[in-house]
């Protein structure tokens, strides 16, 4: 029995160097889209001056939310700067957008199909389970030796650390609309994609972004250890301030991650405001 | 309401519907003559052999308590829950036999519904709730505006047209579904215990605002309901279901005079009679009275064969004698008398129904 071992991880190796063989091309052209859109909005961040970026920021929170977000918002921000962790800020805050993007793209409709087939739910329960419980730092292996280092692997990771609670709530959003709702849309004769866009949708879409908010905050939790492969911004400054013992530059990294949480979380939290029957 | 002659609206010859794993087999072993109870383990047979026709403009009522198969049964009509075995026939088409978009545009074009707790869109004000079916149907948007503008008008909601449905009490909401179901002016309307949900005033006056409609719109309506006095007030005709079979139907009267067994029975003893019985039911024909009796009729006591009981009541404490019964409550020839005894005695439950429903007749889930 001494010899005996169920080589798990070894099969894995072998997937992986096959998918590598097979889908070169295509992981070559999701890391530019990847890289590409990143860039694109830390362009858009980082080149106003940063106190106009903190007012658009302050602008959005009064508009979406009170006036009391707005100067908290700008407080937060001002703090940020004088930290002299503006430019990671932003470039944190990129990565964390892109990355909950993507995830929503990929979990809604996972969510709509996992809300309309039973099958598919059963399916797909268990690869959330596991996507959601696997310690996030495994992804970081095969993302880096399918993207190399540099910021793509540690959007990949966020994403798929991410993406589970988008599926989880678009599908509990929509199996809470009222069956009856969904009765009558049918009794005037709708087809399905019409009350999945006129009735489900809508109704479930406080739930779904719910979802939303928990895809975001995952993904800033996510930001110190897509650091560890490269994707810099405040997780780059979190672990060289751990490979120096510096503390001082980690609890100004750790406040500027806690900061952009607390805004991100209270600008996406509509959850409350949706109108009920 | 039911000439012979025409072509019923709808049609439903011998439907059965099952849920569970294998409805089939539940509705051959049902067929075999086994008991729907010894069937629990494999899935429920909610409607057992219906077999009834709705007439042109009339309305036809499907009463039962909850878990007798109503509201599957309604289902059934509009294939929300298709038919396990059985016909249905919507103007005499089967609608089995619909493909998936032929049956959406019948149910968009032929036939509405309202539902018990309303079912309206929470997000989309009274106005776009009521112009649903015609969205649906592809009318254009000024014009679908129009039509449910002048629905709503109709059924009491003028000026609530931008609010939304969570702003309005449990009767405007109805009312609310009610429009929506007339907007799409379909021949056919489904009700499934479209007043069931709503306080017993604002019941009685939906009762009465829907008969006053029907008789400007003559539409075919089933109308579903677990209340026998809401089934005799509205119905042309009445099914009475139980444990999913339908074990009588008829006209109010017949069911009130003649109920087929004594589960039928039972429920008559909480019917309004007053409400039902008409003058044409209790009279005695013309050449019925005594020459004591001719003596005391007079000219001003005079009702119409269609008159209830409850109409006939005032007539009846201000006249000496019988009532004159003629055709429309005029002078005319006269069809028969309602003696005052026979009235009062019409109004009293009879001693062999007036037996309290058992509990297990009221509970019996599905």
């Amino acid at each position: 029995m001494d010899d005996f071992r169920i080589p798990l991880g070894r099969w894995g190796e072998q997937v992986l160097s096959w998918m590598l063989d097979v889908f070169g091309g295509l992981f070559g052209l999701l890391r530019t889209i990847m890289l590409e859109a990143n860039d694109a909005l830390i362009w858009l961040l980082s080149t106003p001056p940063w106190w106009a970026i903190a007012l658009a920021f302050a602008a959005l929170a009064w508009w979406v939310r009170t006036w009391k977000l707005a100067v908290g918002t700008l407080l937060g921000f001002l703090l940020i700067f004088g930290m002299n962790q503006w430019d990671n800020a932003m470039a944190t805050l990129s990565l964390v957008v892109v990355a909950t993007l993507i995830a929503v793209i990929i979990s809604v409709p996972l969510g709509i199909l996992a809300a309309s087939s039973r099958t598919f739910s059963t399916l797909i329960r268990p690869v959330l389970d596991f996507l959601q419980t696997m310690p996030p730092m495994v992804y970081l292996i095969p993302a880096l030796a399918i993207f190399r280092v540099g910021v793509v692997p540690g959007m990949v990771a966020t994403i798929l650390f991410a993406l589970a609670p988008g599926v989880r709530f678009t599908e509990l959003g929509i199996r809470r609309v009222d069956h009856e709702v969904v009765e009558a849309g049918e009794a005037f004769g709708a087809s399905r994609w019409r009350i999945l866009r006129q009735i489900q949708l809508p109704l479930a879409l406080p739930t779904i972004m719910a979802g939303i908010n928990q895809v975001i905050m995952l993904a800033l939790s996510m930001v110190v250890i897509a650091g560890m492969v490269g994707a810099g911004g405040l997780g780059g400054d979190v672990v060289a301030a751990l490979n120096r013992l510096d503390l001082a530059l980690g609890f100004e990294a750790g406040v500027s991650v806690v900061i952009l949480a607390i805004f991100l979380d209270r600008l996406t939290s509509f959850a409350g405001k949706a109108r009920t029957t | 309401m039911s000439p012979d002659g025409d072509a019923p609206t709808l049609s439903v010859q011998h439907v059965f519907k099952a849920f569970g794993r294998r409805p089939q087999e539940i509705v051959r072993r049902v067929r075999s003559g086994e008991d729907r109870a010894d069937l629990k383990a494999l899935g429920t047979a909610a409607v057992i052999d219906a077999t009834f026709d709705v007439h042109p403009g009339e309305i036809f009522v499907v009463m039962g308590l909850s878990g007798s198969g109503k509201s599957t049964l309604i289902r059934t009509l509009n294939g929300l829950q298709p038919a396990t075995e059985g016909v249905v026939e919507v103007k005499g088409r089967d609608i089995s036999t619909l493909s998936k978009k032929r049956l959406r545009r019948l149910r968009a074009e032929d036939m509405a519904m309202v539902f018990q707790h309303f079912a309206l869109f929470p997000h989309r004000t009274v106005l776009e709730n009521a112009a649903y079916g015609l969205e649906i149907q592809g009318v254009e948007t000024r014009s679908r505006r129009e039509r449910a503008l002048e629905v709503l008008d109709r059924v009491g909601l003028d000026g609530w047209h931008d609010h939304y449905p969570g702003e309005l009490s449990g009767g405007m909401q109805q009312r609310v579904g009610l429009a929506r179901a007339l907007a799409s002016e379909t021949d056919i309307l489904l009700m499934d215990e479209a007043f069931s949900a709503l306080d017993p005033l604002i019941r009685r006056e939906m009762q009465q605002q829907l008969i006053a409609l029907q008789r400007e719109l003559g539409k075919t309506i089933v109308f579903i309901t677990h209340d026998l006095n809401e089934a005799m007030y509205i119905g042309d005709r009445i099914a009475v279901m139980k444990d999913g079979r339908i074990v009588q139907i008829g006209t109010p009267q017949d069911i009130l005079t003649r109920p087929a067994d004594d589960y039928v029975a039972q429920f008559i003893a909480d019917v309004d009679r007053g409400r039902v019985l008409t003058a044409g039911s209790v009279m005695v024909g013309p050449d019925g009275l005594s020459a004591e009796e001719q003596s005391r009729l007079s000219a001003e006591a005079v009702v119409s064969e269609g008159a209830t009981l409850q109409e006939i009541v005032p007539a009846a404490s201000r006249a000496d004698g019988p009532l004159t019964v003629t055709a429309d409550g005029t002078d005319g020839e006269p069809l028969g008398y309602v003696r005052v005894a026979d009235l009062l005695a019409s109004l009293n439950t009879p001693e062999e129904y007036a037996a309290p429903v058992p509990g297990d007749h009221q509970e019996g889930g599905r």
